[in-house]
């Protein structure tokens, strides 16, 4: 049984290559940063070599959107000797990925698919974990995707769901506030629900980003700073967890640096206020 | 349905759109459409990413066209996306039949991306030939080097585009020859080479043996004229650290 991650309460940014050598060549004001796994699960080259450099710098977490926790057929094994691999070179502060599923027989559709909240879902996300913690030798954080479908037949709620992911486990939670907000208005529940339904104290980081209106949905598009209403629900999630770690994405219409970090000023400040 | 049978109507949705698939799914045609089209738009992306020049050369729309056919035809299946752009040479070459500078254009990018990547390695010092006992040596050069055949000028081309020049037109080579691409530290290198030193390479690549190549290259050009071009590539292939090991067998 792996042990829980330590509480850390820091600040941080998605380290993208725009941003590489403001990383390099300055004294950045973040506490940590968060890569996305797969991008350095490679055999070598220049960014491995970056992300050794940084570690030096800064406190790393490890963030993934391939593991496919939720794929009916079990963990792909090569995929989880990779990321072994990096997790004992970099030392991670966190490791993560994303309820939801990607492979299945032999396919990899590249994006956080939903998994319906069933028992037999949670049968097998939860053996999944279960292989994932013990090869890797640590617990793992599972993020809440945003999602533009829910399934018929689900017999409980996301947050049951998570909860039960939870206590099975041993697993940690990382929240994205914007998630919440972006499925809450998606699938019409009460994001405050979602809020109080979760294990407040497994929550191990938060992540906040920028979402687009799309056709009569949300789209979480990462492309646009945080907007009001998940600043509101930042603040109201802090009140329930505490000091915990927080960081914002940007995957998309990436600004300079100097545009994230007064983003970031702002996350400080409602964390300040508890 | 139970979740395999969930995941394979999802994966038919994705792939090929069907209304059987999205009946089963609970025909939330705004929710599905999303991820169809998050499914699609990270495909195109990645092989435009990918092929940057060859985007340039064919033009937005043919390049968008054939995406859209190997998009159609062959799902991804790795866990990694960059292991998509891989596969997109053959369907270049069943989309552009009579265009081997597209698919040689395609070959040098695709080799180009593998090098960034690929396994890191130290140059060999000159220090290590002093006692070596080169009947019996064996090269080892670097896991990012990749070889191909040349039959166009695409490494004019590639070299025009990636200088945001004016490209020539494609032609055929009078004499084919070979691409090497390979990367030193930290940047990937292409260099066009003739027909003879394409086959030394892949002669060192296949089994190392220095008296090998030199037995290669006897048999073309003759004792003294072997012996020196063996010498002459040798010191050429170190200076461009393409050799990062050598043992005695």
């Amino acid at each position: 049984m792996s042990t829980s991650n330590p509480h850390f309460s820091g600040y941080g940014l998605g380290l993208r290559k725009e941003h590489y050598c403001d990383f390099l060549e300055t004294s950045v004001p973040v506490d940590f940063v968060e890569v996305i796994s797969e991008n350095f699960m490679v055999a070598g080259g220049q960014p491995r070599h970056i992300l050794r450099q940084v570690r030096e710098r800064y406190p790393v977490a490890l963030h993934g959107v391939s593991m496919s926790i939720g794929t009916a057929e079990g963990l792909d094994t090569d995929y989880l000797r990779r990321l072994k691999s990096l997790v004992d070179e970099i030392e991670p502060l966190f490791v993560s990925d994303h309820l939801s599923w990607s492979r299945s027989g032999g396919f990899n559709a590249h994006d956080l698919l939903p998994v319906p909240y069933t028992d037999e879902a949670l049968d097998r996300v939860c053996a999944n974990i279960h292989q994932a913690q013990d090869v890797l030798g640590r617990t793992m954080l599972f993020e809440n995707p945003s999602s533009y479908l829910a399934f018929e037949g689900a017999c409980m709620t996301e947050w049951e769901f998570i909860t039960a992911m939870a206590r099975r486990t041993g697993c940690e939670l990382l929240l994205d506030v914007n998630n919440v907000f972006v499925s809450a208005s998606n699938h019409g529940f009460d994001a405050l629900a979602f809020l109080d339904g979760i294990p407040a104290e497994r929550v191990r980081q938060v992540h906040l980003a920028g979402h687009s209106q799309g056709r009569d949905i949300l789209i979480d598009s990462h492309d646009s700073p945080v907007c009001t209403g998940v600043w509101e629900l930042y603040a109201r999630a802090m009140q329930r967890l505490g000091p915990v770690a927080t960081m914002i994405e940007r995957d998309d219409e990436i600004p300079p640096l100097a545009e994230l970090l007064q983003e970031l000023s702002m996350a400080r400040t409602l964390g300040a206020a508890l | 349905m139970n979740l395999a049978q969930l995941q394979q109507a999802f994966r038919r949705w994705l792939v090929n759109a069907s209304d059987e698939s999205a009946q089963l799914l609970g025909s939330n045609h705004v929710g599905l459409a999303v991820y169809q089209n998050n499914y699609r738009a990270q495909l195109v992306g990645c092989l435009e990413q990918a092929f940057p020049n060859l985007r340039r050369w064919l033009g937005e729309q043919a390049f968008l066209a054939a995406s859209i056919t190997h998009i159609d035809n062959h799902p991804p299946h790795a866990w990694t996306l960059d292991a998509y752009p891989e596969g997109f040479h053959a369907t270049l070459k069943d989309v552009f039949p009579q265009n081997p500078d597209v698919h040689e254009l395609a070959w040098i990018e695709s080799a180009l991306n593998e090098a960034f990547v690929a396994a890191d390695a130290q140059p060999l010092a000159l220090e290590a030939l002093a006692e070596l006992d080169w009947d019996t040596a064996v090269l080892q050069l670097t896991p990012s080097l990749r070889c191909h055949d040349l039959t166009t000028n695409a490494e004019a081309i590639w070299s025009a585009l990636w200088q945001e020049t004016c490209a020539p037109e494609a032609v055929m080579l009078e004499q084919a020859g070979g691409l090497l691409v390979w990367r030193r530290q930290f940047t990937s290198r292409l260099r066009q080479v003739d027909a003879l030193e394409l086959q030394a390479v892949q002669q060192v690549q296949a089994d190392g043996s220095f008296a090998g190549l030199c037995e290669f290259l006897v048999q073309r050009l003759g004792e003294d004229a072997g012996v020196m071009q063996a010498g002459e590539y040798l010191a050429a292939w170190l200076g461009s650290e393409l050799i990062v090991g050598v043992r005695d067998v």
